[in-house]
């Protein structure tokens, strides 16, 4: 073939930076995210809804939060256990996991997310135990 | 054979726009249906909320002490930043002179000229702003209140041209460095969005007058629903002249100013 | 086709892409720098919160849409002269209009909710339909000049099926123009805006500057390569940038005296902001004047039909027209709409160093498309014409 060597030099490079996640950190798995609770939400014992959904659906769940509050004026929220809560970051949400770097960020962090919400709604400032 | 290649090309990108297309379908949201959202029960309720300006209350407690309170009350419970630099500044509520809150209504006999008058978003009936936000991001309530959702301002800057009362603010940068007293029940805004004077929504959705109504102490600021024939601010607007902003615009500001 | 903006290009060819290159690369680098920090590095304020990205938007979109003033003549009346050229005219449009778009990008405080105008379509708003008509035109005339020169490159008859669309193109090129003037005309607070021949200035301005900077581009072509855009296509263009001239200029009378006889102050204070100054202030006052005196100018070179035919004459003219269509659009319309505020205060608008590298990144942008593309035509056409 023509410029064969330029060709599969090129090639080799390639490859390489193309393969580099995989090759880059051999033999060391990193390791799944683990959320602390805080007393607060240890002591509440459940969520607006069930872990497994929260863990899956709280970016949709949020999203409905926001629609709602903001452009329809809703602001209970009547969970599908029936309890109620004021659709509210700042004021519901965080009240329990106010330990942000080591419950939300956690998951973010290894997921590589960058929410913004906390560029307006506040993290309320309390001392985190643990 | 240059074109049986070429034709595979085409085939094979039609196909991927296809699946790419069909992909939305497939992800319908698990968590829609199902819950409720409902309204605080001690919700003021209202068909068409407005205020009444009385500047004349204003002044006499002006000549006691210089006061701001309906100033501070409005941009501490919503986290308005303190810019200090005209250019940028982010007011909600404010004064100037008759003058300019009345351009080209004075004349030059008026005792009114250089006094100080409120000046805030009109939560107009017919609002210029949310005609032409592209994105809805400035909508008008049934309720009458003209609101900002944040989230969705993509800081375009056109509500700012829309509105002939200089009502809006832009976020030119970061506000949070700028924010004397925290009210940590209520978020701030980010750079590169528009805000303004929201009626306090949030309070009336909890059963509480404005901020800026509640802490007047000469009762100068009235609120209420001008659609319920029994309101104060009915009440006052039939016994007393008053006057809009700018009412040749037909906007139809709910903002009145008892003179 | 693409492969003609690789080969063959000399060196001026080269040097001129790394320059423009280079200064895209700067701009870049600021508007980061604004993205990271927000507005607050450009001149904008609470008073002003629109200024020289929006201008030049603007004023681009003007010269966008002139691109119709060669397509009309030669697919509608079968003015040959202009045959040759049509694709210069489309291919500056492509240019402008990608221009357009990077400003309204550079301007917004969220670009990275750019997307909502699309997901939350609101047609009551005049910027919904500005995205509408600006991204159609740009892509109308991408097809349409792909497909025309594509055909040329074969020494065919362009497709049938391209017909409709350049017949479509005709009234869009006024479109954009028109829609963009409805994005201030329909503003009940500014006084400066409200007027119905806004639109009918910003249509004018637009098919003088567009042609006077297609006329400068033809000179250019002619002097850096082998295709001769023609000497009668080029004097038609100089025949409508005079009389689209005048016409702008009989549209200023025309404003002058409604808000001069009428006297009403919330018409009137702009003009007196720009022309004369207000309160102190009278940063634009020496450009402004400096608007007409180029565009009357332009008028006493070109109104003579033995004076414009001089090719020099006309360049100079074209030149003056341009400018002065650009302090028009480009910076006496902001300002003029903002200043005084609704509140009848003066505060003034001037533009920051970030601000103009931003827009110096976005304009070497533009020249950067139309630079490419214009090597595309015009080596076809060298190859074509002079085999």
């Amino acid at each position: 073939m023509y410029d064969a060597g330029k060709i599969i030099v090129g090639l080799v490079i390639f490859v390489g930076l193309m393969t580099y996640p995989f090759w880059s950190s051999p033999g060391r798995p990193t390791p799944l995210p683990q959320v602390e609770l805080t007393a607060e939400a240890k002591a509440a014992k459940e969520c607006v809804e069930g872990t497994e959904f929260m863990r899956s659906t709280h970016m949709q769940l949020l999203n409905e939060w926001r629609d709602q509050t903001v452009r329809e004026g809703m602001r209970i929220y009547t969970g599908s256990g029936g309890r109620q809560y004021t659709v509210s970051l700042s004021n519901t949400c965080m009240q329990c996991h106010y330990n942000k770097e080591n419950f939300c960020d956690r998951c973010h962090n290894y997921a590589s997310v960058r929410p913004y919400c906390w560029d307006c709604h506040f993290v309320p400032e309390r001392k985190t135990d643990g | 054979m240059g074109n049986d290649r070429r034709d595979f090309l085409k085939k094979l990108a039609g196909i991927c726009a296809v699946g790419a297309g069909l992909t939305p379908l497939s992800e319908v949201s698990a968590a829609s249906g199902r819950p409720e959202y409902d309204i605080k029960p001690r919700s003021l309720v209202g068909k068409r909320w407005g205020m009444v300006v009385d500047m004349k209350k204003c002044w006499e407690e002006q000549e006691k002490r210089e006061c701001k309170d309906c100033i501070h009350a409005c941009h501490q419970v919503h986290n308005v930043p303190d810019i200090g630099d005209i250019k940028e500044e982010i007011k909600w509520i404010w004064t100037d002179p008759y003058e300019n809150v009345f351009p080209n209504q004075e004349h030059e006999y008026s005792d009114s000229i250089g006094k100080p008058f409120l000046a805030l978003c009109n939560h107009c009936d017919n609002p210029p702003c949310v005609r032409v936000c592209p994105t809805k991001a400035t909508f008008k309530r049934a309720d009458g209140v003209v609101m900002m959702d944040f989230h969705r301002c993509i800081g375009c800057r056109y509500c700012m041209a829309g509105c002939p009362f200089g009502a809006r603010s832009f976020n030119f940068k970061d506000p949070r460095p700028f924010i004397k007293e925290r009210n940590e029940e209520y978020p701030t805004r980010m750079r590169g969005v528009v805000e303004k004077c929201n009626f306090c929504e949030e309070r009336l959705a909890v059963g509480q007058l404005p901020a800026c109504v509640e802490a007047c102490k000469a009762k100068a600021l009235v609120f209420g629903d001008l659609a319920d024939p029994g309101s104060d601010v009915r009440k006052i607007l039939r016994a007393q002249y008053s006057i809009r902003r700018k009412t040749n615009l037909g906007t139809r500001p709910s903002v009145f100013y008892v003179v | 086709m693409l492969e003609k903006a690789i080969i063959g290009g000399g060196r001026k060819y080269w040097s001129l892409v790394i320059v423009l290159l280079g200064l895209v690369g700067v701009g870049f680098a600021f508007w980061l720098w604004q993205f990271h920090e927000g507005l607050t590095i450009t001149g904008m304020s609470r008073d002003v919160s629109w200024g020289f990205y929006i201008a030049q938007f603007t004023f681009l979109v003007g010269v966008a849409a002139s691109a119709v003033m060669l397509v009309l003549p030669y697919y509608l009346h079968n003015f040959k002269a202009f045959g040759r050229i049509t694709i210069l005219g489309e291919f500056l449009a492509v240019a402008a209009v990608s221009m357009c778009l990077l400003f309204i990008i550079a301007d917004l405080g969220r670009p990275d909710r750019a997307l909502n105008v699309i997901l939350h379509p609101t047609p009551g708003s005049i910027l919904f339909w500005d995205m509408v008509v600006l991204n159609g035109y740009l892509f109308l005339n991408i097809v349409i000049g792909w497909t025309v020169l594509g055909a040329e490159r074969k020494e065919l008859p362009p497709p049938k099926w391209i017909k409709p669309f350049i017949y479509i193109s005709i009234p869009w090129a006024v479109s954009i123009h028109t829609v963009t003037a409805f994005l201030y005309a329909g503003l009940p607070g500014r006084g400066y805006w409200l007027t119905a021949i806004l639109a009918a200035r910003f249509l004018s301005s637009a098919f003088a500057s567009g042609p006077a900077f297609l006329i400068l581009l033809s000179f250019l072509v002619r002097r850096f390569s082998k295709f001769d855009p023609g000497r009668e296509a080029v004097q038609k263009l100089g025949d409508i940038v005079t009389y689209a001239i005048i016409l702008n200029v009989f549209f200023l009378v025309l404003e002058v005296f409604t808000v001069g006889y009428s006297q009403i102050p919330e018409h009137l204070h702009h003009f007196e902001y720009l022309f004369f100054g207000s309160h102190g202030h009278s940063t634009l006052v020496p450009w402004m004047w400096a608007s007409i005196v180029f565009g009357l100018s332009a008028i006493a070179l070109l109104i003579r039909r033995p004076m414009r035919r001089k090719e020099a004459v006309l360049g100079i003219a074209c030149g003056l027209v341009f400018a002065s269509t650009w302090i028009d659009k480009g910076l006496g319309m902001i300002s003029g709409g903002f200043v005084p505020n609704p509140l009848n205060m003066v505060r003034e608008y001037v533009p920051t160093g970030p601000e103009l590298m931003i827009t110096l990144g976005v304009w070497a942008a533009g020249f950067l498309i139309l630079t490419v593309l214009y090597k595309i035509a015009v080596s076809i056409k060298e190859q074509v014409e002079l085999k």
